[in-house]
C-alpha cells in the first residue's frame, strides 16, 4: 500500500466538481466512489509523490510504503500552510515526531 | 464524444518546469500573445518535479563562469555534448533562478544577500511547492490550459507542424488545438525498462512514472530528427525509494562506502579519480563492488551531526518524502545506520544526460514549426530544472520571432479522421491484448535484450538485434491492444509511446559502437572509448511509411 484514504476523515470533498486528490494527482489514480469518498484506483501505480497527502484539507490521506518495501509500519502526513508545510512522522512504533519546513516566501517576509 | 477545437498563436506541450516557464516568458515578451498550455495531469502537480526539489544544480557561482561550466560538462560526458547548447544554458542559468525565486521560490542565502554554495554548481532550496509556484506565475498570465488533456500527435502536414492533437481525460473530449508555433516541453522517459521494485511497488522508481516519452514519440512519429538516446541516464540513488544521493554526498559530505566500511572509491578506483571521479564512474564502481562481492554499498551518513541530520530530513521532505517513511518504519536513522545505494533502471532524459531533439540553437527542432525546451531537448546534458528555464526562455523568444505575420494554415479533415480512430479504437475491442501485458513485455525485452538491470546494464551486438526484432513483433501485437475506460486509453496511449521510443533507442545502442559511458553505454563487444571514430553525435530519424528508422552522424564541434 501506498496510500491510505481515512474514510472516516475524508469528506470526498463535498460540493467540488472533483476531489481534490483526484483533481491533483499527476497519475490521475484518485477518484471519487460513488460521490462521497476518495478512493485509489490502483495502489501499484503511486508513485508515492505525496501531492494528494499534501493537497487533502483534511488530512485524511497518509502516506504509506509497499509492505514489500518494508514490513513494518509507519505513516506520513502533511498539512499545507501558507508559506510552510508541516509534516507528521509516525514511526513503527508509534513515536510521532514533527517538521515544519518553509515552502515559499512571502512579499514582506 | 466531441470535438473541440482551439485555435493559439503559441502551443506548449507540457506543463512542467519548462512548459510554465515558456508561458511566462512568452507573456513578458508579448503580452497580445494567444498561449496554450496542454497538460496530461494538473501543471500544479505534474511531471518530474510532482514530489518537490532540494537543489538547484546548475548554477554559477562567484569565481565560476559559463566557460567553466561549460568544461565541467564536456569532461563529465566524456567530450560528447553540444557546447553551444550548454553554453547558451549557462548565460542564462542566474538570472532564470532569480526569476524563480520572484516568484516565491525559498532559497537558501548568505548574510549579504548572495545565495549559498552548497556545492561547487549547487544552491539549496524549500522546492515542495516548487510546481504549485511555478503555475501560479502561469495563472498570473492570460495562458489558457487544459488540464487533463493527453497530447497524442502533432498535426503534421508533411512540412510543418500545424498544432497538436489531444485527448480530455475527463471529458472524452477529442481536442484539435491549431498553432502558429509548438513547443514540446514534455518529460523524458521512464517506464521503458524494468524497475528495481516489482507489483505492488513497480512505480517505486526514480523518475516521474507519467513521464513515458510522449514528447518524444510524438516527434519520431513525423519524423523529427533525434539524438544520443543512446546516452542513456542510470541513477546512484538510494535503494528501494530513489532518493537523490547528491544531498548526502554534497550537501553532508558522505562517502561512499562498501560493506567491508572501505572508501571503496579511493581503495579501488583510484585509476577512475577515487572519490573525485565522473558521475558514471561512481555508478560503475558501485556495481562492481557487488559484482565482486564487497555489496552492499553505502553511503556513510553516521558521521553526521545531529543539526546536520535534522536539515538532511528536512532536505528529503521537500524532495523525497518516502525516504523518510523507511527510516521510520525501519527504526532508524542516518546518523544510526549507513544508507543503503544502488543503480536505478535506465531512463532516456534531456535533463541529465542528453537524448532528445536534435536542435538548433535557437532551440528550432529539425521540423519547422517545433521548438523544444527542457527534458525533450537534446545535445545539453546536466541541464536539470534550471537549464530548462533557460532552453524555455530561448525556445520562447525564437518561436515568437518566427511567428510574426505568420497566418494560420488550414487543417485537412483526414487528418484530424485519422488520428481520432487511431487514439480511439482500442476502445472499441471486445478483446485484445490489455496494455499493462504490452508494458510487462516491452520491459522484459529491454531488461534482457538491451542492457537492463538484470545485465547490469552491459550490451552487446547479438543481444540488441534480438532486441529489435522482438521489438518488432510487440509493435505488430499493438494494434491488438484493448481499453476499458479512459484511465486504460491513456494507459494504452503511453504504451505505444514508450515502444516507438525503445525501438529508437536500440537503434542508437547498435550504432554507437564503442563504450562512450559507462553502465550509461557500455558495449561487451566494444569495451574501449574510441575517440577517433566516435566523436560524433548519432542520430536518428524515422520513417513512418516505410516503418525505418534511418541512422545519421553529426560532427561535435558546431
Amino acid at each position: 500500500m501506498s496510500i491510505y484514504i481515512d474514510e472516516n476523515i475524508c469528506n470526498g470533498c463535498k460540493g467540488l466538481a472533483e476531489a481534490r486528490c483526484e483533481r491533483i494527482c499527476p497519475g490521475d489514480l484518485c477518484y471519487r466512489k460513488e460521490n462521497t469518498k476518495a478512493a485509489i484506483r490502483d495502489q501499484s501505480a503511486c508513485w508515492t509523490c505525496a501531492c494528494c497527502v499534501k493537497e487533502c484539507p483534511v488530512q485524511a490521506i497518509e502516506l504509506r510504503l509497499p509492505f514489500q518495501i518494508s514490513c513494518n509500519a509507519a505513516s506520513l502526513k502533511a498539512q499545507l500552510k501558507r508559506n510552510r508545510t508541516i509534516w507528521t512522522i509516525k514511526d513503527a512504533s508509534g513515536q510521532v515526531e514533527e517538521y515544519v519546513i518553509q515552502a515559499r516566501s512571502l512579499k514582506g517576509d | 464524444m466531441g470535438i473541440t477545437r482551439i485555435d493559439c498563436d503559441i502551443l506548449i506541450i507540457g506543463g512542467g518546469a519548462a512548459g510554465c516557464f515558456a508561458a511566462v516568458e512568452i507573456y513578458k515578451r508579448s503580452p497580445d500573445c494567444n498561449v496554450l498550455i496542454m497538460e496530461k495531469a494538473h501543471i500544479e502537480r505534474s511531471g518530474c518535479l510532482a514530489m518537490g526539489l532540494n537543489a538547484i544544480n546548475a548554477y554559477i557561482h562567484p569565481g565560476q563562469t559559463p566557460e567553466s561550466y561549460v568544461a565541467n560538462v564536456e569532461k563529465q560526458f566524456e567530450g560528447v555534448i553540444r557546447k553551444d547548447l550548454v553554453y547558451s544554458i549557462a548565460k542564462g542559468l542566474n538570472s532564470a533562478v532569480r526569476d524563480v525565486e520572484e516568484m516565491g521560490l525559498p532559497i537558501e542565502k548568505n548574510d549579504d544577500g548572495t545565495y549559498k554554495m552548497r556545492g561547487k554548481r549547487s544552491i539549496r532550496i524549500c522546492g515542495e511547492r516548487l510546481k504549485p509556484i511555478l503555475a501560479e506565475a502561469v495563472c498570473k498570465t492570460k495562458a489558457q490550459v487544459l488540464n487533463r488533456v493527453v497530447a497524442t500527435n502533432f498535426i503534421y502536414d508533411g512540412e510543418r507542424v500545424l498544432g497538436a492533437f489531444g485527448y480530455g481525460v475527463r471529458n472524452s473530449n477529442f481536442y484539435v488545438v491549431k498553432a502558429k508555433a509548438v513547443i514540446v516541453a514534455t518529460g523524458g522517459a521512464s517506464g521503458i525498462y524494468r524497475s528495481n521494485n516489482a507489483g505492488e511497488a513497480r512505480n517505486l522508481i526514480w523518475y516521474c512514472p507519467w513521464n513515458v516519452g510522449t514528447g518524444y514519440a510524438m516527434g519520431i512519429r513525423i519524423g523529427a530528427e533525434m539524438t544520443s538516446f543512446e546516452n542513456r541516464f542510470i541513477a546512484l540513488r538510494v535503494k528501494d525509494v530513489h532518493a537523490p544521493t547528491g544531498i548526502i554526498a554534497v550537501g553532508a559530505r558522505s562517502k561512499q562506502i562498501n560493506a567491508h566500511g572501505e572508501d571503496y572509491l579511493e581503495c579501488y578506483y583510484k585509476h577512475l579519480g577515487g572519490n573525485k571521479c565522473l558521475t558514471h564512474h561512481r555508478l560503475l564502481a558501485t556495481i562492481e563492488e557487488t559484482k565482486a562481492g564487497r555489496g552492499p554499498c553505502y553511503l556513510d551518513t553516521t558521521t553526521l551531526s545531529v543539526d546536520e541530520e535534522k536539515r538532511l530530513k528536512e532536505d528529503f521532505l521537500n524532495m523525497n518524502p518516502p525516504i523518510i517513511l523507511l527510516w521510520a518504519a525501519n527504526g532508524m536513522n542516518p546518523r544510526t545506520k549507513p544508507v543503503e545505494i544502488h543503480g536505478t533502471e535506465p531512463f532516456i532524459v534531456g535533463g541529465h544526460c542528453q537524448a532528445g531533439y536534435w536542435i538548433d540553437k535557437d532551440r528550432r527542432t529539425t521540423i519547422p514549426g517545433l521548438y523544444a525546451a527542457g527534458e525533450a531537448a537534446g545535445g545539453a546534458p546536466k541541464k536539470y530544472v534550471s537549464g530548462s528555464w533557460v532552453e524555455a526562455r530561448i525556445a520562447s523568444a525564437t518561436a515568437l520571432e518566427d511567428i510574426k505575420g505568420f497566418p494560420h494554415k488550414k487543417i485537412d479533415d483526414s487528418l484530424i479522421l485519422k488520428e481520432q480512430e487511431r487514439v480511439l479504437s482500442s476502445l472499441n475491442k471486445k478483446t485484445g491484448v490489455l496494455p499493462h501485458e504490452i508494458r510487462e513485455r516491452l520491459q522484459k525485452i529491454m531488461d534482457e535484450y538491451a542492457g537492463g538491470i538484470s545485465m547490469n546494464y552491459a550490451l552487446h551486438e547479438e543481444r540488441l538485434l534480438e532486441a529489435r526484432r522482438l521489438l518488432r513483433c510487440l509493435k505488430e501485437r499493438t494494434n491488438d491492444v484493448k481499453s476499458e475506460n479512459n484511465y486504460s486509453l491513456v494507459d494504452v496511449l503511453e504504451c505505444i509511446d514508450k515502444l516507438d521510443v525503445a525501438r529508437v533507442l536500440v537503434e542508437h545502442l547498435i550504432y554507437r559502437k564503442e563504450t562512450r559511458w559507462s553502465c550509461y553505454q557500455a558495449r561487451l563487444d566494444y569495451p574501449e572509448k574510441d575517440d577517433k571514430r566516435w566523436r560524433v553525435f548519432v542520430n536518428s530519424i524515422y520513417n513512418p511509411d516505410t516503418d525505418e528508422i534511418r541512422m545519421v552522424e553529426r560532427p561535435l564541434d558546431r
